[in-house]
């Protein structure tokens, strides 16, 4: 069947690494970077990441949400839960990131008798706040580009719907001043890019053009499946062999140059850009989204008062360079041994899509 | 008898006698039971296999299954995994308050009806109910006896060579919960739970060959089991990602879900490590039964990585393949 045979098996997988490996003769040592913790999760399940080592290195960027929220938001979050009566709704990955203090989480908090509920959408959680008048439904909004606009569509249902107990703490971000905050840092080490294809699907493909145009760094917009990585991965080589840096979309059975205008026009209806902090990368301007002033009374940030400062990150711990990409998981003094998927210290390894928890599972 | 459970059915008066006479001894109707004793009084002066387990699974009724076939399956898997031949189950229930009476009777029949497949009887049993709200509708334990027929099973059998067989495709269990959870199931389409007795093909796979260990892969599925095999020892388990049998059906809704097969529960799959001679004729006595049609071997046992198991997958890269760690949750995107 189509799903068997196209995503998940290709034809001529070993001429694709073949190729691969030939380029990396005439390019050098290189390091590509993915900016999407799906994309990290599949390249190491999929046993990509140690194909092409020591030529290509596979590095993962600032690209899953949970690990880039900063710990005091945690911190606020876990208040927010001590409330009787505040029922706390999230995607399942953000359940058990720890804020500043280690061994605490929203799992944790659940319990000890929190109301957290994981739900697969924000539509859930408003469904949750009409079945419970008397409770304040609160949605954890977290997510880039891919996120955002089904968050915004659910606020204005909620609007639509007058229901008055559901509100949305919005952390929602854009992938494109990160990136540019991201190629800008000192430290910065990467040859190319593997774009994210749900951001795309959104964002369009075109909106990653900035990274050839202005830094000349070549990008692939990339689909999930390994086979599309190991493609992708040979797009960005070819470039790099060529010194021909631009922009090309792989994932071309979803994602469109212009992507999806309505989902477009959704995130401006609601959202408006804000500086924000990305743990990693500090303070980035224009990095957050931010609920329009017209839609005050569904932003939980304002309905609960809530106010957060630049997170401390846990001692000794080395996510915010992780994050950057310019140290390994490996690399981290912690890593494997005080900092473990069941104790995790920082949100790489407690995060599914984190670059350390992908290590610490996958890695040879 | 009242149409809905009430606390007075936990109460050890005349409704639990109730409950008992009119729902429980019908059902299961034998001698050592029906003398309603507080314990039963067995045949038999063998070797004896014991075992026990308890069901919470939400929501009770799921395409394949619901928690009354799950919990004699459970039971006797086990003991049909530890080498022995499943006879007796005792049966407690914890219900809350307010469960309705129509759906007890449907999970009790789904008991008999196992259990009669199951050839055991179920011979002692308890009760409890409690107040509406400190409980999930229904939890039930069962614990069983066997016979023990093969003494030489265990991790301290398994050799480098040896080959891994799984009974059949992996996960449905565990995604078929999952999607019924997030009401993206109605029981009608294909992806249903592989819930079923396993002593026919555990006693096939032992007098087809030499089988060094049996297991069935519920809670944390084969990544899980596998890595225990192993663990603490000088072996590898090497997998091939190719050769392990996943349903298209259990490979979408994990995809949509953000789960992965290999740690989805099963709970009607065995995995056997067998001595490299025997594989054929345990594969061949497998395919011959019915639920065993898909059975594959998956891997070898090695020496490349003590303690670890290893997945060559499809794609030719080589990874770890861990044990879960905490209960999956669903991602973001």
């Amino acid at each position: 069947m189509l799903y068997e045979s196209y995503f998940k098996k290709p034809k001529d997988i070993a001429g694709v690494i073949a190729k691969v490996r030939d380029l990396a003769k005439m390019t050098g040592p290189v390091r590509l970077m993915e900016i999407c913790g799906t994309h990290t999760m599949a390249i190491s399940r999929s046993g990509i990441r140690g194909l092409f080592l020591p030529e290509i290195q596979l590095i993962s960027g600032p690209g899953c949400p949970v690990c880039v929220t900063p710990s005091g938001v945690m911190d606020e979050i876990f208040k927010l839960s001590d409330h009787k009566n505040i029922v706390i709704t999230s995607y399942g990955d953000l359940l058990r990131v720890p804020g500043s203090r280690r061994g605490d989480s929203l799992l944790r908090r659940k319990a000890l008798g929190a109301h957290v509920v994981d739900v697969y959408s924000p539509m859930d959680a408003l469904a949750l706040a009409r079945k419970n008048p008397g409770k304040e439904v609160v949605f954890l909004g977290v997510g880039f580009e891919t996120t955002a606009p089904g968050t915004a569509s659910c606020l204005l249902e909620a609007v639509r719907q007058g229901v008055e107990n559901f509100s949305i703490l919005c952390l929602l971000k854009p992938t494109e001043p990160a990136l540019r905050t991201l190629v800008e840092s000192p430290d910065f080490n990467v040859s190319g890019f593997l774009c994210p294809g749900h951001v795309a699907a959104v964002t369009g493909s075109d909106a990653f053009a900035f990274l050839p145009e202005d830094y000349g760094l070549p990008a692939v917009v990339s689909g999930f499946e390994g086979a599309d990585l190991l493609c992708s991965i040979l797009l960005l080589m070819e470039m790099l062999a060529d010194k021909t840096p631009g922009l090309v979309n792989e994932y071309v059975r979803l994602v469109r140059p212009k992507g999806n205008p309505a989902a477009q026009e959704m995130i401006r209806r609601v959202f408006e850009p804000v500086t924000c902090e990305w743990r990693g990368l500090g303070m980035v301007p224009g990095g957050g989204f931010k609920i329009k002033d017209e839609f005050s009374d569904f932003d939980a940030a304002r309905r609960f008062h809530l106010t957060w400062h630049e997170g401390k990150e846990p001692a000794g711990c080395r996510c915010a360079q992780v994050i950057r990409g310019s140290l390994a998981p490996g690399q981290c003094p912690l890593f494997k041994t005080v900092c473990t998927p069941q104790d995790p210290v920082g949100p790489c390894m407690v995060s599914s899509e984190g670059s350390c928890a992908a290590a610490f599972r996958y890695e040879l | 008898m009242d149409d809905i459970i009430t606390l007075d059915y936990g109460s050890g008066g005349i409704k639990t006698s109730d409950f008992i006479d009119n729902l429980l001894v019908p059902a299961f109707d034998n001698t050592p039971l029906n003398k309603l004793a507080d314990g039963a009084v067995l045949d038999g002066a063998e070797r004896l296999v014991f075992s026990t387990d308890s069901f919470v699974v939400s929501p009770w009724k799921f395409p394949g299954g619901n928690i009354g076939r799950l919990c004699v399956c459970g039971t006797v898997n086990d003991i049909a995994m530890a080498g022995g031949i499943p006879k007796y189950l005792s049966l407690s229930f914890i219900l809350e308050e307010g469960f309705k009476m129509w759906d007890l009777k449907e999970i009790i029949a789904s008991i008999a009806d196992e259990a009669k497949k199951a050839q055991v009887m179920i011979v002692t049993g308890d009760t409890k109910v409690v107040e509406h709200g400190k409980g999930d509708g229904i939890y039930i334990n069962t614990s069983g006896i066997g016979i023990l027929k093969n003494p030489r099973l265990g991790k301290e059998y398994i050799r480098p060579g040896d080959g891994v067989i799984v009974s059949g495709s992996v996960g449905c269990h565990g995604a078929s919960v999952m999607m019924a959870r997030s009401g993206l199931l109605d029981g009608d389409g294909p992806l249903r739970s592989d819930c079923r007795i396993l002593t026919d093909l555990a006693v096939a796979a032992q007098d087809a060959g030499n089988v060094r260990i049996l297991r069935d892969p519920t809670r944390g599925g084969i990544a899980t089991v596998l890595n225990e095999f192993v663990e603490d020892s000088p072996l590898t388990v090497e997998l091939n990602e190719t050769a392990i049998p996943v349903d298209a059906t259990v490979a979408s809704a994990c995809d949509l879900l953000g789960l992965d097969p290999l740690y989805c529960a099963c709970e009607g799959r065995m995995l056997a490590v067998v001595a490299p001679e025997d594989v054929p004729s345990v594969l061949d006595a497998l395919h011959r039964l019915s639920g065993g049609e898909k059975a594959a071997c998956i891997g070898t046992i090695t020496q490349k990585r003590p303690g670890q198991v290893i997945l060559n997958t499809s794609l030719g890269g080589r990874r770890l393949l861990g044990k879960l760690s905490g209960h999956q949750l669903p991602r973001i995107c």
